[in-house]
């Protein structure tokens, strides 16, 4: 009953959230496809749409600032905005690996055979199960899916080991070709980002819900 | 504890004002404290005594001679059998209806004026002034203003009337001093909130001001009432001594008649007959038991109706 | 956005002593514009000019113009009475007639004319369920208002102040006598309020400007220092002396 305004702000700012994670997790699936298939026309398509996600940023960061500056949010209120800023980051951030994967898909000549790029979208395909995941995490507040998440992590960190040991044997055993291995090795390393940003997003998640910040807690 | 006295002690700046041990217990009361504490209550029990004794003294003589034969028969100063009081009661309502009747409107206008409307400046102060005055003045110079202008200048002879319009001047200072209080007492925000929903003035005082201040102008209304009902002096000059009962509703008006104080007054000083000082004190304590009703009321009603507006 | 009132040069003197200074605001129709300031600064005084309440302070004189949907109330033909049905007012102190609930809310009302049991019942209860007291007080409207709790009273007095269907609505600090609950069961219906009434709140405490107002003003001094949308007036005031006090680096 209290706060009616705040509290329909909230959720507002809590829907604008989950509207956007849906918006960057498409582009993830449309990067997949385009990966998968090598479809250049869709990676240039996605690659030049990162605008309209940067809109979606600044507005949401506008919300929030105004939610500070104006309901003087504290606790709980407080660490969900302060949480939405940070996972609003991740998201962009999210959302640029994507438009450059696809940056460099439409700008680089594959040949659809290299055993490594199944490898590759494979564990982008993974990257984007743990973004998935952790916009889910978001919603259902649910911090052992998030503890998940993060630990999940481990597994995509160890298909990029084994992929780039995999990419480094094809040019010792095949150098004509190292343009286009070195583009995976970069696109692999996005993927990887991808995946710590979404473990980033879990662990911001645990931190509303539990008022810690599990890796920060860790180091002290 | 003396050894923490003795502790203390070392260590004190000030070595005059040691605490002697730490308890809280053992405080023994000062010579002073118990004689002044004597005085008080010696002075309240006095003023009870006294109070307790007047009371007890009228009553124990008057009150075995009030019946109701007494409160209904008429009074003659010359049969024995007609020794009632029944014209000085009907006499001394007479007084008390007709007197608050004029003087409470005109009190009470007066008062919203002064507190409502006037500019509040020397003149207001003036007159506040000059009621003051007139509330203390001895009521005997009312009485003698009163025979000389309302018997005499406006021939209305020695009567009712005359007694009327001279109790309302002594009682008129009273009613607009009180019910100026009561007025100005009532917060402003009321009047604030009255003027802000688009109510006009006189709707604002009649409708807000006036009932919020009706405790306090009743209490007034019922000093005066107790005020008119212990006259004498006044009444003395003016409406006069006659005791025959009433012969119609208004010639009563116009005609002399005493009330119950001086009827008191009247019978005791005259002691013409071997039971007058009886009738003079079975007078007094109807006239007690009255002042007592009244002051009852006036407390009852100014409570019903502040519960009304609580 | 359509302006509904408008104040033009607005000088105010308590006999020698000049109170406001040229204030010019317009303020918006049916939005919530919340006046603050240091205490002293006049935003009181600048609110009581719009209804004439300054009429009532001897030695309160005036200069300039105010209108109200372009009509100057300071105008001789202005009826002030019907000025302050248009333009109702809730005080700093909640100050509820001592009568019953139903007839605080119905004195407007009656006062302007209403004498229908009927309407008059319909006003009550229209009144008190805009103001969110009407499931409170429904079974002891007879009961004295006085026995209402601070907020109650206080929701009661804006009840008072709808029931004579004004469009603009006058607070004069409302909230600073109450409790934290109860003040904020006050900034919950001036939220319900918003869009159907041209609100303008006096507040010490900026934080609740900020929370439920469109526009607020900073006076300083008897001066309009910075008039905006809150948004901006809290995100980046233009003026120093704003930033300053909105920051509680005042003095």
């Amino acid at each position: 009953m209290a706060r009616k305004m705040f509290e329909r702000e909230l959720r507002e700012l809590s829907q604008e959230m989950i509207s956007m994670g849906n918006d960057v997790d498409g582009r993830l699936l449309e990067t997949i496809e385009a990966l998968r298939t090598l479809d250049l026309e869709k990676a240039h398509q996605v690659a030049q749409s990162d605008e309209q996600i940067d809109i979606q940023e600044h507005q949401i960061e506008k919300m929030c600032l105004n939610l500070i500056a104006l309901q003087q949010p504290i606790a709980g209120d407080l660490r969900m905005i302060a949480a939405c800023l940070k996972i609003l980051t991740d998201m962009e951030r999210v959302a640029d690996q994507c438009a450059d994967i696809c940056e460099i898909v439409a700008g680089g000549d594959f040949n659809g055979n290299s055993l490594a790029l199944s490898h590759v979208v494979r564990m982008l395909e993974e990257a984007r199960g743990m973004f998935r995941r952790s916009i889910d995490v978001f919603i259902s507040r649910d911090v052992e899916e998030a503890k998940a998440i993060c630990q999940y992590d481990d597994v995509v960190d160890s298909m990029f080991s084994k992929i780039i040991l995999e990419v480094c044997d094809i040019i010792t055993q095949n150098p004509r070709n190292v343009m286009c291995e070195v583009d995976l090795i970069f696109i692999t390393k996005y993927i990887e980002r991808t995946a710590d940003h979404a473990t980033n997003i879990a662990e911001w998640v645990i931190y509303i819900e539990n008022g810690v910040h599990p890796e920060l807690n860790e180091k002290i | 504890m003396p050894n923490k006295s003795g502790v203390l002690e070392q260590n004190a700046p000030n070595a005059n004002f040691v605490m002697e041990g730490k308890s809280l217990y053992n405080r023994r009361a000062k010579p002073v404290d118990v004689v002044l504490k004597l005085l008080i209550n010696g002075a309240a029990f006095l003023c009870v005594v006294v109070l307790v004794g007047i009371l007890g003294y009228i009553l124990v003589n008057g009150l075995g001679y009030v019946s109701w034969k007494f409160l209904s028969t008429p009074y003659s100063e010359t049969k024995a059998n007609l020794k009632g009081i029944l014209p000085m009661i009907i006499n001394t309502m007479y007084i008390v209806v007709i007197t608050l009747l004029i003087a409470a409107p005109i009190g009470i206008c007066s008062a919203i004026y002064l507190t409502q409307y006037a500019k509040q400046g020397r003149l207001v102060k003036a007159i506040r002034f000059t009621t003051e005055i007139l509330s203390g003045i001895p009521s005997i110079l009312f009485g003698l203003f009163g025979y000389t202008v309302f018997c005499i200048l406006f021939r209305l002879q020695i009567s009712i009337l005359a007694g009327c319009l001279t109790m309302t001047l002594c009682i008129l200072p009273t009613i607009v001093r009180t019910t100026e209080e009561s007025l100005i007492s009532v917060p402003s925000s009321y009047k604030e909130g009255a003027f802000a929903l688009g109510a006009g003035k006189l709707r604002v005082i009649l409708g807000i001001v006036l009932p919020c201040a009706m405790p306090g102008v009743l209490t007034a209304i019922i000093l005066a009432m107790g005020r008119i009902v212990g006259e004498s002096a006044a009444l003395l000059f003016t409406s006069g001594l006659a005791y025959q009962m009433p012969k119609g509703f208004f010639q009563q008006i116009f005609s002399s008649g005493r009330t119950l104080t001086l009827h008191l007054y009247q019978t005791a000083r005259e002691a013409t007959t071997p039971d007058a000082m009886n009738i003079a004190f079975a007078t007094a304590s109807v006239l007690l038991i009255l002042v007592f009703l009244l002051n009852r009321l006036a407390g009852a009603l100014s409570r019903s109706l502040q519960k009304g507006t609580e | 956005m359509a302006t509904k009132i408008s104040i033009q040069n607005l000088d105010l003197f308590y006999n020698e002593f000049q109170a406001l200074h040229g204030i010019s605001l317009e303020v918006p129709e049916n939005q919530i514009t919340a006046f603050i300031g240091p205490s002293g600064c006049g935003k009181s005084t600048c609110l009581k000019t719009l209804n004439r309440m300054n009429d009532m302070i001897t030695g309160c004189r005036i200069e300039g113009k105010v209108t109200i949907d372009g009509e100057d109330i300071y105008d001789p033909r202005t009826d002030v009475n019907l000025l302050r049905r248009r333009a109702g007012m809730v005080f700093q102190k909640p100050n509820p007639f001592p009568m019953s609930v139903y007839d605080n809310i119905a004195y407007g009302p009656r006062v302007h004319g209403i004498k229908n049991k009927g309407q008059l019942d319909q006003v009550v209860e229209k009144s008190l369920r805009s103001a969110a007291l009407w499931d409170e007080v429904k079974d002891r409207l007879k009961k004295s208002a006085l026995g209402l709790s601070g907020g109650q009273q206080q929701r009661l007095c804006i009840a008072r102040a709808l029931a004579v269907d004004p469009d603009i609505l006058l607070m004069d600090e409302p909230t600073s006598a109450l409790d934290p609950i109860s003040t904020q069961k006050i900034e919950d219906l001036l939220d319900e309020l918003r869009g159907q009434y041209t609100v303008i709140i006096v507040t010490h405490n900026m934080q609740q400007a900020a929370r439920i107002s469109d526009r607020t003003a900073f006076f300083l001094l008897g001066e309009v220092v910075e008039f905006t949308e809150t948004k901006l007036m809290f995100e980046q005031p233009k003026d120093e002396r704003t930033e300053r006090y909105i920051t509680g680096r005042f003095g």
